[in-house]
């Protein structure tokens, strides 16, 4: 039966290398894909174009490139990945600079077309409201503050860039799993509505976009016993004509695929498992079987497909404003008691000091701060240590700094036996996302697939 | 007799915006039905009062014995503008294994339910020597 072998080299922005490597030299694949957005990436990338016009791309994508392209381009190995963030030109001419210094010519396709930040008032005026698809607030509320628009696209501009030959290809905002059902339906030549096909491709795509994280990464099961985790593998998946994958890591490396492990991804962040909607297919995900098919192999099948949506989602974010935050910790005894006597010090100066905050949020590292009041009730006396961290949101950077302030002097002047206080907390911008829904008829006459050659 | 999903569950969460998305997954398909009959939308809404000030929608995946939880205004705002230092939700998987169910205690053998604890049958009752 023919197949494909395709990797998932990364999870996001920031994450290991070394993974995608084992793939290319162990993993027996015929494309490696990269899944480097995430909602937040967007928004950082804006800010990094703002100051370097040719930035607004993931900076990681050079020294992926010099480490992958040496092992991919002699064997064959195409690489996608979606790095181009808001200016994926950009990234084409990182590509090319590492290229000519690896003294490697090749093709390099770029996809454009996502980015609608420019179009937003031509948009409107055909009739696109783009309303907050959630609670249907009109986006004049936010549209002086937008940080970034940008339109999910689907994996067919992704094939099309393959069909032209790239050996790379470098997108904006496309899906996550569109960096895989892009090659999968490319090499496979399946129909665009062949709609359970579709949803295999883009079900392979869902479950290796994560790459970790489907091979034993946040595993709530036995995680204790998983091998190797110091050198975990990523995935890998073999797609068969019949929609049906197998999920595997290449050998050697750490982690586990098992039905277990598979399972936890497979649901990851989808809403209705009955209605995935992408925009190359609805996938219903309420069939899917998963069987074990010997040791890290799991096999996939039983997904269907539906036609896709008339609409494309769009993502905006704008500036909401600032947080300030400190942090200090308290010793035993009665180390929870001192870090309340703490906030309540820190809270009574906010008032004091007339600090505009929007809201105050107070956790106590150690106890409550990641199920703040699922948190079960301990016995204080066995507290060894407990930190205070207060958060505020501010309308202004120079207001946030206020609450920093606040913290240094309570290593003298508040509770006793402290630790921990590291100097004061960078302030961090706020970022508020405005998910929105646009007819595909405006959008998709504007994607843009360009090939060309370099190095 | 009553337990905590800990001793039963896998669970991993997710966000979009400030959605929580969480999975519960069961180990065999009599404590799925277990699950099913327990852990309603309505339980977990109850739950998490304090932590999501929205609704809870429920979905069931039947091929991998899981029901999904979605939980609007859950984060505080959503990842990138909420205050808290589990802006993503990534915890949320574990706070829903506090929830605790009626099990008949015929489910709660070693040969049915796998280890959750390196510290071994942590959350069960003692087994049964035959």
């Amino acid at each position: 039966m023919r197949s494909v072998r395709i990797g998932g080299g990364l999870g996001f922005y920031g994450d290991s290398i070394r993974p995608a490597l084992d793939i290319a030299e162990r993993g027996d694949v015929r494309y490696i894909a990269f899944d480097h957005l995430a909602e937040l990436t967007m928004a950082i990338l804006e800010k990094d174009r703002q100051r370097d016009g040719a930035a607004g791309y993931t900076k990681d994508i050079g020294p992926l490139m010099r480490e992958l392209l040496p092992v991919t381009h002699g064997r064959g190995i195409r690489l996608v990945t979606n790095a181009g963030g808001i200016h994926p030109d950009g990234a084409r001419a990182e590509v090319a600079r590492v290229a000519r210094e690896l003294g490697i010519r090749l093709r390099v396709g770029v996809v454009r077309g996502d980015d609608i930040r420019p179009r937003l008032a031509e948009l409107r005026a055909a009739g696109a409201e783009l309303r907050h698809m959630d609670d249907g607030r009109p986006l004049e509320e936010v549209v002086d503050r937008l940080l970034f628009a940008n339109v999910y696209l689907g994996s067919r501009p992704i094939a099309q860039a393959l069909e032209a030959g790239a050996e790379v290809v470098i997108t904006g905002r496309t899906t996550d799993a569109a960096q895989f059902a892009g090659p999968i339906v490319h090499e496979m030549g399946w129909a665009w509505d062949d709609w359970d096909r579709m949803a295999a491709a883009v079900l392979v795509g869902h479950l290796l976009e994560c790459a970790g994280q489907v091979t034993g990464g946040n595993f709530s099961g036995d995680w204790w016993n998983l091998p190797d985790m110091d050198r975990l593998g990523y995935p890998v998946a073999e797609v068969f004509e019949d929609g049906s994958a197998i999920i595997t890591k290449p050998p050697g490396t750490g982690g586990r695929v098992s039905v277990d492990t598979v399972k936890e991804q497979l649901l990851y962040e989808v809403h209705d498992p009955s209605r995935y909607l992408t925009p190359d297919v609805i996938v219903d995900m309420t069939g899917v079987r998963l069987e074990d098919a010997g040791p890290d192999r799991v096999l996939v099948r039983g997904v269907r497909g539906l036609p896709p949506p008339p609409t494309l989602k769009v993502l905006m974010g704008y500036a909401d404003g600032f947080m300030g935050v400190g942090m200090m910790g308290y010793a035993w005894p009665d180390a929870l008691a001192k870090a309340r006597m703490a906030d309540r010090i820190v809270r009574a100066q906010i008032a004091r000091f007339g600090i505009q905050a929007e809201e105050i949020h107070t956790s106590y590292l150690g106890y409550d701060s990641l199920h703040g009041p699922l948190a079960r009730p301990v016995d204080e006396e066995a507290l060894n240590e407990v930190y205070l961290r207060v958060a505020v949101r501010t309308r202004t950077r120079e207001e946030a700094q206020k609450l920093g302030r606040l913290f240094p002097p309570l290593a003298l002047d508040g509770p006793p036996f402290i630790g921990g206080l590291s100097g004061m907390a960078p302030v961090r911008e706020l970022l508020g996302l405005w998910p929105a829904l646009v007819d595909r008829s405006l959008i998709e006459p504007f994607v843009q697939v360009d090939v060309e050659e370099v190095g | 007799m009553e337990v905590e999903l800990r001793a039963l569950c896998q669970a991993r969460s997710g966000d979009k915006a400030d959605r929580s998305d969480i999975s519960l997954f069961a180990p065999n398909p009599a404590v799925y039905e277990v699950l099913r009959r327990e852990v309603t939308a309505e339980r977990v809404r109850e739950h998490f009062r304090g932590l999501v000030a929205g609704e809870v929608r429920r979905y069931e995946v039947p091929g991998v014995l899981a029901l999904k939880f979605v939980l609007d205004r859950a984060l505080g705002g959503g990842g990138p503008s909420s205050l808290r230092i589990d802006n993503l939700g990534k915890a949320m998987g574990s706070a829903i294994l506090r929830l605790r169910v009626d099990v008949p205690e015929e489910l709660l053998t070693d040969a049915a339910l796998p280890p959750r604890s390196p510290r071994g049958r942590v959350g069960l009752p003692p087994v049964r020597r035959a």
